[in-house]
């Protein structure tokens, strides 16, 4: 939580607080308005209080949902944000699923058959995956499957839903995790397999299949589920990436067009919604992490 | 060691092979593909102002949108091409990468010293202090770092000297877990208590006897967080609050052919192209001086 003291601090960066926090009605966002205004205004906002009370205000605020006002339209940020939220987290679960299924089966491939060409395949995907900038990526994808082959639409999500419009998206924001997830899958499985209950079972005579996915897979995947908040991490950079490119209406793409515009506050509020769900999906694996695994619960 | 002894049987063996085989085991063996990549981009970089064909701010508006070499239209004068408003994507593309070197190299020895400081004082001091610095590192790992870049690039300005900043900021934190943990076992070593029963005092103790200690993990933490660093800055500059026009960087370079990708698609590929490669060559120079130098980061990064 000590995430939102900075947070705070940035919002309090730039010039005087006031200008940026009053609403438009009351004069707010030019410097014209009476002196007699700016007090009463200041007061009512308790900016002349100490900070630390200052912060205390900023925080209550902002659980209540009012995370300040746009400063190009001048339009409060929170109900644009309740808006755009849902495109962001339908993006990022579609993603999430798609590195999930293809990262983790092709790392316990490329650990199964070490030295084979699916492992080469797997790896030089893991190293490209991780190596390529994602807005780049986004761009090359839109080149080469809009532009030259006209399979699918080149941006934005449109109305409704539709698949077309997920395809491109979806795939470039999960190479990343894609990459990571096999990396960590492919290591992690390699030195499961070597260990000694793998090759007892192995010896009693379980099927090759059974002990890949019944013995080592189970334990290797740990491995994974313990990266998953800093794959996330690498998610939200991602996001801003991808919804840039495709022009996706989510909130990524606000708090991204909003810097270039200079507008702070749209900017902070975003920047707070991402540092709000980075914590509580940690949290979320945190509590997973014991339920999978009985060591963490009962030791 | 079993392992040790039959990769040197393997080695005899292709030593009294072809020479072809030889070849091979040595291109396994060494960073070489990597090596010559990073020896290029640092030539380019340090040479930058010598060796472009052309200027690379200089617009020749009638010129723009010329392809590479291998079009009908293109021309070995301008062998990448031209971007939207006539400059030469080649000389920007040398340029970009004097850019990305000072700025990442600035970055990555500041973070470094402050990230190696912090964990080698958390380590060996522990309780208060350590919660407090560790309390900041996990702050610092739950707000995304490309949000907070975009903040201070609206509040304090846009700029070279802020980019430098970010950038150390980001890579510090990398740093401290792992050495702080390093700290927390080689302190219990013998010869630092005989140290510290000798009288030295801590300065001397963490300079003198651990940090030697913990040298190997921080190069490999350099080379591994290197590519990231890079990959941030074109990001940054890619959304237009890195380092402003009219300096060359590739994740501009990369936007400025967003509009034209339908008509001149070598503007965005070809910088994209270039980081690509430098990343990756970081990166597997990183990993194998992470497998020479300290196995056992293995699991962590």
């Amino acid at each position: 939580m000590g995430a939102t003291i900075v947070i705070f601090a940035g919002s309090r960066l730039m010039g005087d607080p006031l200008i940026n926090l009053l609403p438009p009605d009351e004069g707010g966002f030019t410097y014209g308005f009476s002196q007699v205004v700016y007090e009463r205004e200041k007061r009512r906002l308790h900016l002349d209080d100490p900070v630390p009370v200052q912060y205390a205000y900023w925080v209550v605020d902002a659980f209540k949902g009012n995370l300040g006002y746009d400063l190009t339209n001048k339009r409060p940020i929170a109900p644009v944000i309740v808006e755009r939220l849902p495109h962001t987290l339908q993006l990022a679960f579609a993603s999430f699923v798609v590195a999930t299924i293809v990262g983790l089966p092709l790392g316990v491939l490329s650990a199964v058959k070490r030295g084979s060409i699916w492992d080469l395949i797997g790896r030089t995907f893991a190293a490209l995956g991780i190596a390529t900038p994602t807005f780049w990526a986004a761009m090359v994808a839109i080149l080469v499957f809009s532009v030259t082959l006209g399979w699918l639409p080149t941006a934005t999500k449109g109305e409704g839903f539709a698949i077309r419009n997920f395809i491109l998206p979806t795939f470039v924001l999960a190479t990343h995790a894609m990459a990571g997830y096999l990396r960590l899958m492919r290591s992690a499985m390699l030195e499961t397999l070597d260990s000694e209950y793998v090759k007892l079972a192995r010896a009693k005579g379980a099927r090759n299949r059974t002990v890949i996915w019944k013995h080592a897979f189970k334990n290797a995947a740990l491995v994974p589920l313990t990266y998953a908040g800093l794959l996330l991490a690498g998610f939200i950079t991602g996001s801003i990436a991808v919804e840039v490119v495709f022009a996706w209406p989510g909130i990524a793409r606000f708090g991204a067009e909003a810097a270039v515009a200079n507008n702070l506050p749209v900017v902070v509020a975003v920047t707070l919604m991402f540092t709000f769900f980075y914590v509580v999906i940690n949290f979320v694996v945190d509590v997973l992490y014991g339920f999978v695994d009985p060591r963490i619960r009962y030791g | 060691m079993e392992q040790a002894t039959g990769q040197i049987a393997i080695d005899l063996e292709t030593s009294r092979g072809s020479r072809l085989e030889g070849a091979v085991t040595f291109l396994r063996r060494w960073p070489v593909f990597s090596g010559v990549i990073l020896l290029v981009f640092v030539f380019m970089a340090l040479f930058a102002p010598v060796i472009v064909p052309h200027d690379p701010g200089l617009s020749v508006l009638v010129e723009r949108n010329i392809p590479p070499f291998w079009y009908e239209e293109g021309t070995w004068r301008y062998p990448l091409g031209k971007d939207p408003i006539g400059r030469d994507v080649l000389s920007r593309l040398i340029m970009g990468a004097r850019t990305s070197l000072m700025v990442v190299a600035v970055s990555i020895v500041a973070g470094t010293i402050l990230g190696t400081g912090l964990g080698l004082i958390a380590g060996y001091y522990g309780g208060f202090i350590d919660e407090i610095i560790m309390r900041l590192v996990d702050i610092w790992y739950g707000i995304p770092f490309v949000m907070v870049a975009l903040i201070v690039a609206i509040t304090v300005g846009a700029g070279l000297h802020t980019m430098m900043g970010l950038l150390a900021a980001a890579s510090f934190a990398g740093f401290v877990r792992q050495i702080r943990a390093e700290v927390l076992s080689i302190k219990e070593r013998d010869y630092v208590a005989l140290a510290r029963v000798a009288g030295a005092s801590p300065w001397r103790i963490l300079t003198l006897h651990i940090l030697p200690g913990v040298l190997n993990t921080v190069v490999v933490i350099v080379t591994l967080s290197t590519g990231g660093l890079i990959l941030a800055e074109a990001f940054l500059s890619f959304l237009g609050a890195g380092i402003p026009p009219p300096t060359p960087t590739w994740g501009a370079m990369v936007a400025d052919g967003r509009e034209y990708l339908r008509t001149a698609w070598w503007i965005t590929v070809v910088p994209g192209i270039a980081i690509l490669l430098i990343v990756l060559s970081l990166n597997f120079l990183g990993d194998w001086l992470r497998d020479r130098l300290d196995p056992r980061l293995r699991q962590v990064l």
